[in-house]
C-alpha cells in the first residue's frame, strides 16, 4: 500500500515536470512580449531596458530554470497586464471557478444520481428513453452552445436571469462566495447548470449501468429476501456500490470541469481564472497563462493521485488487501 | 397441523417478446414444521425459481400466475408488497448459494445485521449489538465482537456463510429456504454448514426447504425430497423410500450417478441427453424422449399420482421396487 | 485448404448495409449528414455572396434580419451579421471549414492511432508497454485541457488546430486497434496464416487490419462529432481558427456579441446548424456500432 503510494508520487511528479517544460518552452518560444510593452517610439535602446528587465535576454534554458526555481518558491513571474505577481491574481480569482465548479459537481449529484438510478431501475419504460436521450444530448452538445441557448432564453427572451458576473457575494473571512446570497445564487445558477452538464451525463449513465448489474447481484437479492425495505436496499446497499466508480470518474473528469470553465465563465462573464485566461491570451501576457497552465495541470494531476489513493481507501476490498474476489 | 408452507397448482411464468414461457408449472408441495424438505433437479428445472416465487422476488418479466402460497394455512400470494415485504426475513427467510456474492462487499458485517434486524423491530443500538453478537455466537463465529466490525472480503468463504446463516435466522422465521448454500464451500466445510443448518432448524422446529442438484447431500439432511424436472415436481416422498424405491425413471437415473463409495471402478451410469429448454418442452411427459421406458402413452403430461403411502410420482411407468431404469 | 485467405467475416457487407439502412434513425442521420456534407463542399457554387470577398459584403447591409433585402436587391434569407455578411454563405463556407477540420484531424488520428495500435499489439513486450502507458497517460488528461494547453502554445491556424486534435484523439484509435487486433491475433485463422509462414506485415496488413475496420469506423465516427464540437468550443473561445478562416464555432462567436440585443440570428443560425451536424454524426455512429457490433 505505502510502496503503492510512493510510486504513485513519483509518476505524478514526472508528468509535472514533463508538462512544466512543454508548458514553458512552448509559450516562450511563439510571439514576442516586448512589442505589448513598447510604444511606437520605442527604440533599439528602450526595447534592450525591456528585454533586460523582462530576463529575455537568457538563453532559454537559462530562463527555465530560473522558471523552475521561482516556481519552487511560489514566484510564477509577474503579469506583465497587471503588473502583479500571475500567482496572486490566480489565487484572487480562483475561488470563483472552484464556486462554479464544485456548484456544477453538485448539480451533476443531485440530479444525475436520481435520473441514472430510475433509468437502471426501469431500463425499458420510456422514463428511461427519455433520461437516456437526454444523456446523450447533454453529452455531446457543445457546452457553448448549450450556454448562448440558456442566455438567449432565461436572459434576453424571459428576463428571468442575470447573464453578467457574480453578483453579490459573502465575504467567509478567507474567500468570498455567492451561494450564500439570493442574487448570488441568481447569477449562480446558469453557469452552473450549463458547467454541470457533461458530468451530469456521465453520472447518470455510470448510475444506470451501475444500477443494472447490481440489482441483479446476490446481496441485493439476499438484502431483500430478508426483509430490508426497498428505500434502504437502494439508498444504502445498492448505492454504496456504486457510487464508488462515479466518486472515480467524477474525480478523474474534475480537470476537465476545470478546463470546460474557461468557456463557461467567458459566456457568462464568470469572473474566475478561466476568463482570466482568455483574456490573457488575448494580450499574450505569458506569465499569466504560464501560472495558469501549471497551475490547472498541478490541480489535475494532484487530484488524480488523491483520487486513486482515495478509491482504493474507499472501496475496503482494496483499502483492507486480500480481496481475492 | 397445518403445514408451514403449502404450495398450491402454483406456476410461475415469463412473458417473452416470444409468447409466455412456463418455468414452474402445477406445482405443489407442502412442508411442515421442524421439517426438512429436499428440493432437488438439475440446473434449469425450476427448483431456485421455486424459491423465489415463494417469496415474490421473481426478477420481471417473470411472476407467479397462478395457484396459492399458503403460508400457515393463509395464502400470501395476493398481500401487497408492503405486507409482503413484512414476511420476508421475519417468517420466511432465504440463503444463497455463493457466501461470496451473499453479503454486500462494501457495508461491515454489523451493518448489513441491523439493516436485517431493524427491517423488523424496533431496537436500541445496545440491543442491535447485543442480538448481532448472539446471532454470530449461535452460527460459532468465533470472536464475533471483531467480525461485526470487518467487510464480508476479511472472512473466509464458510465464515461468510455462516454470517448469511445468522443473518437469515435473526428473526427466528418459521420457514427457511435455502438455495445450495453448501455447493461453492470446500467439502469440509460443507459438511459443518450441514450440520449447523440441520441443528438450527431442529431446534426451534423451523421447517427447511433445501434446494440442491446435489442428492447425496439431500440424503443426508432431508426427511422428505421432491424432484424437479423442466418446471414440475416428477417425484415427491419420504427420503428413504425414494432413495431405496425411487418411482420415477428420472429419480432413479439422478441417484444411479451419483458415486457409491465402496464400489469404485463400476462405471457411473448417465442419463442419456439432457434436459430441454423451456421453450421448447415435448408436449407430453417432459423426460420421456431421454427414458428408456417411454411409450406413446407418455404423449400427454402424467398427472401426479399418489404412489404407494404417503408418495406422490408424475409417471405413467412407475418403477417397482428395485427395478432398473 | 483456404483457412488462412479466409478471415471470418462479420456479416456481408450488403448485409449489414440492408440493416443499416433499416433503421429510420440511421437514414435520417445520413441523409442530414450528406446533405452538410454537399452543401459545405459546394459552397463556393451556391453560396449566394463570397462572405470573405470584402468587394461582395456591404458594411451598410450589417444586422439585416433574416428574409431582408440588401441594396442591390439581393435577399438574406438568413439575415446578416455586424459586417454586412450574408450568414447562409457564411453558414456554407463555415461548414466546409468545420467538416475538413473534423475529417482531417479523425483522418489523422485514426492513422496515426492505427499504426500505433497495430505496432503494439503485434510487437508486444516493452514496446506495447511503452506505448500503452503513454496512451494511458494521454487519456488521463480531459481532452479540452490538452486542446487548449496547445492552442495556448501554437496559436491560431487551420493547421494547428488539426494537430491539435490529432494529439487529443490518437489514443483512443491507438487502445482500441491494440484490443482488436490482440484478439484477432489470437484467432484460429491468424495461427493458421503463421503456419503459412506468412510475414508478419502481411498477417498483419491482410488479415488482423481488415478485421479492425468495423471498430474503427465506429470510433472513428464518434471521434469525428467529438472533434467538430471541440473546434467548434476552441474557435467560439478564439483559440482555434484564425477570424479569416470562420468556422460554425467562430460564427457564432463572433454573433454572441450581438446576442444581448436581440439579434439571434447571428449566433442561433450557425448553431443550429453545428447542432445538426453533430447530432446525426453521433446518431451515425450509434447505429453503426449496433449494426457493426464491434467489441467496444
Amino acid at each position: 500500500m505505502t510502496e503503492y503510494i510512493i510510486r504513485r508520487v513519483l509518476q505524478a511528479l514526472l508528468v509535472l515536470i514533463v508538462m512544466t517544460m512543454l508548458v514553458f518552452f512552448g509559450v516562450n518560444v511563439i510571439g514576442n512580449p516586448v512589442y505589448i510593452f513598447a510604444s511606437s517610439e520605442c527604440d533599439q535602446a528602450c526595447l534592450d531596458a525591456i528585454i533586460t528587465d523582462l530576463g529575455l535576454d537568457q538563453p532559454i534554458w537559462r530562463q527555465y530554470l530560473t522558471f523552475v526555481g521561482n516556481l519552487v518558491q511560489g514566484d510564477m513571474g509577474r503579469s506583465f497586464t497587471h503588473g502583479v505577481p500571475a500567482l496572486h491574481l490566480i489565487f484572487e480569482r480562483l475561488p470563483a471557478t472552484l464556486e462554479l465548479a464544485f456548484s456544477a459537481l453538485v448539480l451533476a449529484l443531485a440530479f444525475g444520481l436520481p435520473m441514472g438510478i430510475y433509468a437502471g431501475l426501469r431500463p425499458y419504460g420510456w422514463g428511461a428513453k427519455l433520461i437516456m436521450s437526454f444523456s446523450m444530448i447533454a453529452f455531446s452538445l457543445p457546452v457553448f452552445w448549450i450556454g448562448i441557448i440558456m442566455i438567449l432564453t432565461f436572459s434576453v427572451q424571459l428576463g428571468w436571469m442575470p447573464s453578467v458576473g457574480r453578483g453579490d457575494t459573502v465575504d467567509l473571512g478567507f474567500v468570498e462566495v455567492s451561494f450564500l446570497t439570493l442574487d448570488g445564487l441568481h447569477h449562480l445558477a446558469m453557469p452552473a447548470f450549463t458547467l454541470s452538464l457533461i458530468m451530469m451525463a456521465m453520472v447518470i449513465r455510470l448510475a444506470r449501468a451501475g444500477m443494472r448489474e447490481v440489482m441483479f447481484t446476490d446481496y441485493i437479492k439476499f438484502a431483500r429476501a430478508s426483509g430490508v425495505p426497498e428505500r434502504r436496499v437502494l439508498g444504502a446497499h445498492a448505492l454504496k456500490n456504486i457510487l464508488i466508480p462515479i466518486v472515480t470518474v467524477l474525480g478523474m473528469e474534475f480537470g476537465g470541469v476545470i478546463a470546460f470553465a474557461v468557456v463557461v465563465e467567458s459566456i457568462f462573464s464568470w469572473p474566475g481564472v478561466g476568463k482570466m485566461l482568455i483574456d490573457a491570451i488575448a494580450v499574450l501576457d505569458r506569465p499569466l497563462i504560464v501560472a495558469y497552465l501549471i497551475c490547472v495541470v498541478f490541480m489535475f494531476v494532484t487530484l488524480n493521485l488523491l483520487v486513486d489513493v482515495l478509491y482504493s481507501l474507499l472501496d475496503p476490498r482494496i483499502r483492507l488487501g486480500g480481496g481475492k474476489a | 397441523m397445518t403445514p408451514v408452507l403449502e404450495l398450491r397448482d402454483l406456476q410461475t411464468s415469463f412473458e417473452m417478446p416470444e409468447g409466455t414461457v412456463h418455468a414452474l408449472r402445477e406445482l405443489s408441495l407442502s412442508v411442515s414444521r421442524g421439517e426438512i424438505l429436499g428440493l432437488v433437479g438439475e440446473s434449469g428445472s425450476g427448483k431456485s425459481l421455486t424459491g423465489f416465487s415463494i417469496n415474490r422476488l421473481i426478477s420481471p418479466p417473470g411472476r407467479v400466475t397462478k395457484g396459492e402460497v399458503r403460508l400457515h394455512g393463509r395464502d400470501i400470494l395476493p398481500l401487497p408488497d408492503s405486507e409482503m415485504r413484512k414476511l420476508r426475513g421475519r417468517k420466511i427467510a432465504m440463503i444463497f448459494q455463493d457466501p461470496m456474492m451473499t453479503l454486500n462487499p462494501v457495508l461491515r458485517i454489523e451493518t448489513q445485521i441491523r439493516d436485517v434486524l431493524l427491517a423488523h423491530e424496533k431496537l436500541s443500538k445496545s440491543e442491535v449489538r447485543a442480538r448481532a453478537l448472539a446471532a454470530l455466537d449461535e452460527v460459532g463465529i468465533p470472536a464475533p465482537e471483531e467480525r461485526l466490525r470487518v467487510y464480508p472480503h476479511q472472512l473466509s468463504g464458510g465464515m461468510r456463510q455462516r454470517v448469511a446463516i445468522a443473518i437469515a435466522l435473526l428473526h427466528k422465521p418459521d420457514l427457511v429456504i435455502a438455495d445450495e448454500p453448501t455447493t461453492a464451500l470446500d467439502v469440509t466445510i460443507q459438511g459443518q454448514i450441514l450440520a449447523l443448518v440441520q441443528r438450527l432448524c431442529r431446534d426451534r422446529g423451523t421447517a427447511l426447504i433445501w434446494i440442491s442438484h446435489d442428492l447425496a447431500v439431500v440424503a443426508g439432511l432431508a426427511d422428505r425430497i421432491a424432484v424437479m424436472y423442466a418446471g414440475r415436481i416428477v417425484e415427491e416422498g419420504p427420503i428413504d423410500d425414494i432413495l431405496d424405491a425411487p418411482a420415477h425413471p428420472y429419480t432413479r437415473g439422478l441417484i444411479d450417478s451419483v458415486p457409491v463409495p465402496g464400489q469404485r471402478g463400476g462405471r457411473l451410469r448417465q442419463i442419456p441427453g439432457r434436459m430441454p429448454a423451456l421453450t421448447d418442452l415435448p408436449t407430453g411427459c417432459a423426460f420421456a424422449p431421454r427414458c428408456a421406458r417411454a411409450t406413446e402413452n407418455c404423449a400427454e403430461v402424467p398427472q401426479l399420482m399418489p404412489f404407494g403411502e404417503d408418495r406422490k410420482v408424475r409417471c405413467v411407468h412407475p418403477l417397482a421396487a428395485g427395478e432398473a431404469a | 485448404m483456404s483457412i488462412a485467405s479466409a478471415p471470418p467475416a462479420a456479416g456481408s457487407a450488403r448485409d449489414l448495409t440492408r440493416r443499416f439502412l433499416k433503421d429510420p434513425g440511421a437514414v435520417i442521420a445520413l441523409l442530414v449528414f450528406a446533405a452538410f456534407g454537399v452543401a459545405g463542399f459546394g459552397a463556393p457554387l451556391i453560396a449566394p455572396q463570397n462572405p470573405y470577398d470584402l468587394a461582395q459584403v456591404d458594411i451598410l447591409d450589417s444586422l439585416l434580419e433574416p428574409g431582408s433585402e440588401s441594396f442591390t436587391g439581393m435577399t438574406y434569407w438568413l439575415g446578416t451579421d455586424g459586417q454586412g455578411r450574408d450568414m447562409l454563405s457564411a453558414i456554407l463556407y463555415g461548414i466546409r471549414i468545420s467538416l475538413v477540420v473534423g475529417l482531417a484531424s479523425g483522418l489523422l488520428a485514426l492513422a496515426f492511432g492505427t499504426v500505433v495500435g497495430l505496432i503494439a499489439a503485434y510487437r508486444r513486450g516493452w514496446v506495447d508497454t511503452l506505448l500503452m502507458r503513454i496512451v494511458d497517460l494521454q487519456l488521463s488528461f480531459p481532452t479540452i485541457l490538452v486542446a487548449l494547453i496547445l492552442l495556448v502554445i501554437l496559436g491560431r491556424g487551420v493547421d494547428k488546430i488539426i494537430f491539435a486534435l490529432v494529439v487529443v484523439q490518437w489514443a483512443y484509435f491507438a487502445r482500441t486497434v491494440r484490443g482488436v487486433a490482440l484478439v484477432e491475433g489470437a484467432r484460429d485463422y491468424v495461427e493458421a496464416a503463421r503456419g503459412l509462414r506468412l510475414g508478419g506485415f502481411r498477417i498483419l496488413m491482410g488479415h488482423i487490419l481488415p478485421n479492425c475496420l468495423p471498430t474503427m469506423l465506429v470510433v472513428a465516427t464518434m471521434q469525428m462529432a467529438m472533434a467538430i464540437s471541440l473546434e467548434a468550443t476552441l474557435s467560439f473561445l478564439g483559440l482555434g481558427l484564425p477570424p479569416t478562416r470562420p468556422s460554425l464555432g467562430l460564427l457564432i462567436a463572433n454573433g454572441f456579441d450581438y446576442l444581448q440585443s436581440g439579434r439571434y440570428w447571428i449566433s442561433v443560425l450557425p448553431g443550429l446548424v453545428l447542432l445538426a451536424i453533430i447530432i446525426s454524426v453521433n446518431v451515425l455512429g450509434d447505429r453503426l456500432r449496433d449494426v457493426l457490433n464491434p467489441r467496444l
